[in-house]
């Protein structure tokens, strides 16, 4: 099979095989059996665009109670003060376990990073379905602990809040501990697959830069996650048998637990970033029709940030009550770990000069991705400098910041890979009008909300209060007001994506002129892949037209 | 197509027998030493001599030294990045100035009047956390 | 881009294979050895993860005997150092059955294979009872979570009305946590030796397929790894 880039139509097409992954079996039995990583991707898409939408529901609704300073709506007040803890730490739980985390790896690597290898399927097909089974069960008893007296500690639940309050702390705390397991698995997974299972001639350095900063997810994964396990399990302890590690009025200490959480979840924000920055490295080269500049360097960068992200996590307690030296420590190490993403932006910068842009829907994305993401990782800076967080820390400043980088980052690379892959996926193309439009809704949506925060933060209002100074008040009703374009821009999506479902499977296989080995195989892929093995012969984002003379 | 071509060193039962005889001897070494007070220096013999059988479990029993480097890397980083953990919550908690022993509530002092309580000494009570 | 492809008509087709193929072989991996490479590898991540998690238990631990060092002296009096001792005997004469167990599946030695796991079985169980020995004397005593404690003769750090400090039932709460999470690990590490026992007596390992042995062999050798850690850190450590 060969093809010649000189044009972007979609070049001819090999006929289309009449089963594919998604009807090569029937039945909702094939499906909650099913070992193909394909499937698998897709299940765990549907679960995971749920949780956002759950999570989005609770943003929406956060962002309603604080829209007026007397949570009133129409005359009558709405919303308790417990009601909005409950609001934002169920917003944040569902977020960043039940979504944000198994987003990228668990969705779309799961369905890509095989094609991509050249490989049928991943190293362990069984734990991979296992890993899916453990976010349903997970998301299952997190939605019970909604509904059985919820959480308002906090995502982070800190002691000793979360030792002593009622609620149904501890069945969501179990609920965070089976999703870790899910992610482990995950993590494992990608690991062995990227070790073993590539394709003959593909080394290292010919690997798609998307399998690099996947492969470097997984290493936190494996890393990083058992110590989160183990904290809520002690947590677990502490709320039941009152062990006396982390409750100061038995002897415990409240930083310790701080430790132990912050050096699961810090690493844990890089496995949010490392899949988006890596989707982004697919998306630049293939929208700019140019070869990635320093592919080393993001190669590198990719590695080295999941490295030096274990040696960060103090930033997060620069008031909590660390001493002096571990504050000053933290925050020399913090600056960094800035590098690698820094050199990745110049990278993707350098790949785009000169390029041959074409603005379709994921490329829509992906620039909304660098403008975004440079903003949150520079407000990261601030944050580190310890002068300068002894002002901001937990007000909307920090807020914004992590909006900045985990949706300005994350999620608008998530959906950007989502638009990019849909046509593999699915087999069918979205309306690219609608799709502009509405990346367009949800990045000026963002902004307006987002932005407005940083203002408020630094001008001092706290975060995770529910009442505010009247000062404040017009910054809460843009801010609000901002979200309801966001939740627009995101209705608008699913509307054109689920219409796109009822068009006949007539993508073609390489609507992008992608060079990566995923967009060789018939859109949607057969159920295993490759009819026989592939070798690679040429580089990835090898944009140089063919010789003529053959 | 044969198989575990790559073990082409393969351990036969005596080494296995001599491992065996080298960790249950470093044990009753380990065992004997804790009778002894070194001090400050027990906590560091007692885990030194636990790492030489560590290393040997690792090396001869799970074949480590048999095997490809990656599976020692991967052995080595989940310790190395469990050292780091360590490392930096000790230097968090030994550079810190709290007064100690930390869980002690202040004890009931019954004064005669006109007596004024002793200085320093008491730590506070049960400190509340920092709220985040 | 142009890729071309090889035909492994050997090893695969899309569906079945080319030729009389190990039952055991997974159709996305190009050969056995692949396949059992790979399965180390995962099994490797696996151990790194337990690494991690019990490691975090342990320094939770150094941590609580850094904050009560004269409590966690005082209190690791009561546990029995040669119980102790003799169940670091047990297991490591259990690691040395184990790996015993996989030499014999690699010489295809059915016999010895179903032999050595169940001696390591045995180790395993003796193990337990060891401990229920010594948990039962820990409940007698009170010996426990803060919670529950009841103070010891021995135990010097008390405020001025008698209470002992939270430190001596902190160390039984890490004590029985670890291992407890220890404990659990011997018995699903029990239950997967006895699950290949029976496969191995069905003469299901040989030469050319041991990879079970082999991976459920790495998981109890680290089992056996963590009890090296643990036993000084509890029972020797003045």
């Amino acid at each position: 099979m060969e093809h010649t880039l000189t044009s972007r139509a979609p070049v001819a097409d090999l006929p289309r095989p009449e089963k594919n992954y998604l009807n090569a079996t029937t039945g909702i039995w094939s499906w909650m059996t099913t070992v193909d990583h394909k499937r698998i991707g897709v299940m765990y898409l549907v679960g995971v665009l749920s949780a956002f939408f759950i999570g989005g529901v609770f943003a929406l609704l956060v962002r309603l109670s604080l829209l007026s300073p007397t949570h009133t709506l129409f005359g009558k007040q709405w919303i308790t003060a417990e009601m909005y803890n409950r609001l934002f730490t169920l917003h944040g739980a569902v977020m960043v376990f039940l979504f944000i985390i198994p987003s990228v790896p668990a969705s779309l690597a799961n369905f890509v990073l095989p094609l991509m290898l050249g490989a049928k399927d991943v190293a362990f097909p069984r734990l991979n379905l296992a890993s899916f089974y453990l976010w349903v069960i997970g998301a299952v008893m997190a939605v019970t602990s909604m509904i059985t007296g919820a959480v308002d500690t906090g995502w982070t639940f800190y002691t000793p809040y979360s030792t002593t309050t009622e609620g149904s702390v501890t069945l969501m705390i179990m609920a965070v501990f089976v999703l870790g397991f899910s992610s482990i698995f995950t993590g494992i997974n990608f690991v062995a697959t990227t070790h073993k299972l590539r394709a003959p001639g593909m080394g290292w350095f010919d690997l798609p830069l998307f399998i690099w900063g996947i492969y470097a997810t997984a290493i936190i994964q494996v890393l990083a996650t058992p110590v989160l396990g183990i904290t809520l399990a002690l947590l677990a302890m502490e709320r039941v048998f009152n062990i006396g590690i982390f409750d100061p009025k038995i002897g415990g200490d409240p930083v310790l637990f701080q430790h132990f959480f912050w050096f699961y979840s810090h690493p844990a924000v890089y496995i949010m970033i490392l899949p988006g920055m890596a989707i982004i490295s697919e998306l630049i080269p293939t929208f700019s029709k140019k070869t990635m500049f320093g592919y080393r360097a993001v190669a590198y960068s990719s590695v080295s940030l999941a490295l030096l992200s274990f040696i960060v996590w103090g930033h997060h307690m620069f008031v909590a009550g660390q001493s002096q030296l571990a504050t000053v420590v933290f925050s020399a190490l913090t600056f960094l770990v800035a590098i690698p993403s820094g050199v990745k932006m110049f990278n993707w910068l350098g790949t785009m000069y000169k390029g041959n842009i074409s603005l379709e829907t994921p490329m829509c994305y992906a620039i909304s991705f660098l403008l975004l993401f440079a903003i949150g990782g520079l407000t990261g800076i601030f944050l580190g400098a310890l002068s300068v967080d002894i002002h901001l820390t937990d007000t909307y400043f920090v807020v914004a910041h992590f909006h900045y980088v985990m949706m300005g980052g994350t999620v608008i690379a998530f959906f950007g890979g989502v638009h990019y892959w849909w046509p593999k996926i699915t087999g069918r193309m979205y309306n690219e009008n609608w799709g502009r439009f509405a990346c367009a809704l949800i990045f000026i949506g963002f902004n307006v909300t987002f932005l407005t925060q940083f203002v408020m933060g630094s001008l001092g209002m706290p975060r995770r209060y529910f009442n505010y100074l009247p000062i404040y008040h017009p910054y809460h009703v843009v801010s609000t007001i901002g979200s309801w374009i966001i939740g627009l821009g995101f209705a608008t999506m699913a509307a054109y994506l689920l219409a796109s479902l009822r068009k006949p499977m007539d993508a073609p296989d390489n609507p992008w002129g992608g060079t990566t080995l995923e967009w060789t195989t018939s859109s949607p892929p057969t159920e295993h892949n490759f009819e026989d093995q592939p070798v690679l012969q040429k580089a990835p984002y090898d944009y140089r037209p063919e010789p003529v003379a053959k | 197509m044969s198989t575990h071509t790559a073990h082409t060193h393969e351990d036969g039962a005596g080494v296995y027998v001599k491992t065996l005889v080298a960790l249950l001897i470093l044990t009753l070494i380990t065992v004997a030493a804790s009778y002894v007070d070194f001090g400050s220096g027990n906590v560091v013999i007692a885990l030194f001599i636990a790492t030489v059988k560590a290393s040997i479990v690792a090396l001869f029993f799970m074949h480590l030294r048999h095997e490809k480097p990656v599976n020692s890397i991967i052995a080595l980083a989940g310790f190395l990045f469990l050292g780091i953990f360590l490392m930096f919550c000790f230097m968090d908690q030994d550079t810190r100035k709290d007064p100690k022993p930390y869980n002690m509530p202040p004890p009931a002092l019954n004064l005669p009047p006109g007596v004024t309580a002793p200085p320093a000494g008491a730590p506070p009570a049960a400190a509340p956390a920092e709220k985040h | 881009m142009s890729t071309s492809t090889i035909d492994l008509h050997d090893s695969h087709g899309p569906h079945g294979h080319g030729h009389a193929d190990d039952p055991h072989h997974q159709h996305h991996f190009t050969n056995m050895q692949q396949q059992f490479d790979t399965s180390k590898i995962g099994m490797w991540l696996f151990l790194a993860t337990e690494v991690l998690l019990f490691g975090g238990l342990f320094v939770g631990f150094g941590l609580m005997q850094n904050r009560y060092p004269q409590e966690f002296i005082e209190a690791h009096e009561h546990l029995q150092r040669p119980l102790g001792a003799l169940n670091t005997v047990v297991l490591l004469i259990s690691s040395f059955t184990m790996v015993m167990a996989v030499l014999s599946a690699k010489h295809s030695d059915k016999k010895k294979v179903v032999m050595y796991l169940i001696l390591t079985i045995l180790c395993a169980c003796i193990f337990l009872g060891v401990k229920y020995f010594e948990y039962s004397h820990k409940f007698e005593e009170h010996l426990l979570p803060p919670r529950w404690y009841h103070a010891q003769p021995g135990d010097t750090v008390r405020d001025v009305a008698g209470n002992v400090s939270h430190g001596y039932g902190t160390f039984f709460a890490f004590y029985f946590m670890m291992t407890g999470l220890h404990g659990i690990h011997i018995l699903v590490g029990i239950i997967l030796l006895s699950w290949i026992t029976v496969r191995a007596h069905r003469g299901e390992f040989s030469k050319a397929y041991y990879t079970p042995v082999d991976l459920i062999g790495l998981y109890w050798h680290l089992v056996d790894l963590i009890w090296i850690y643990l036993f000084p850190l509890y029972y020797l450590i003045k």
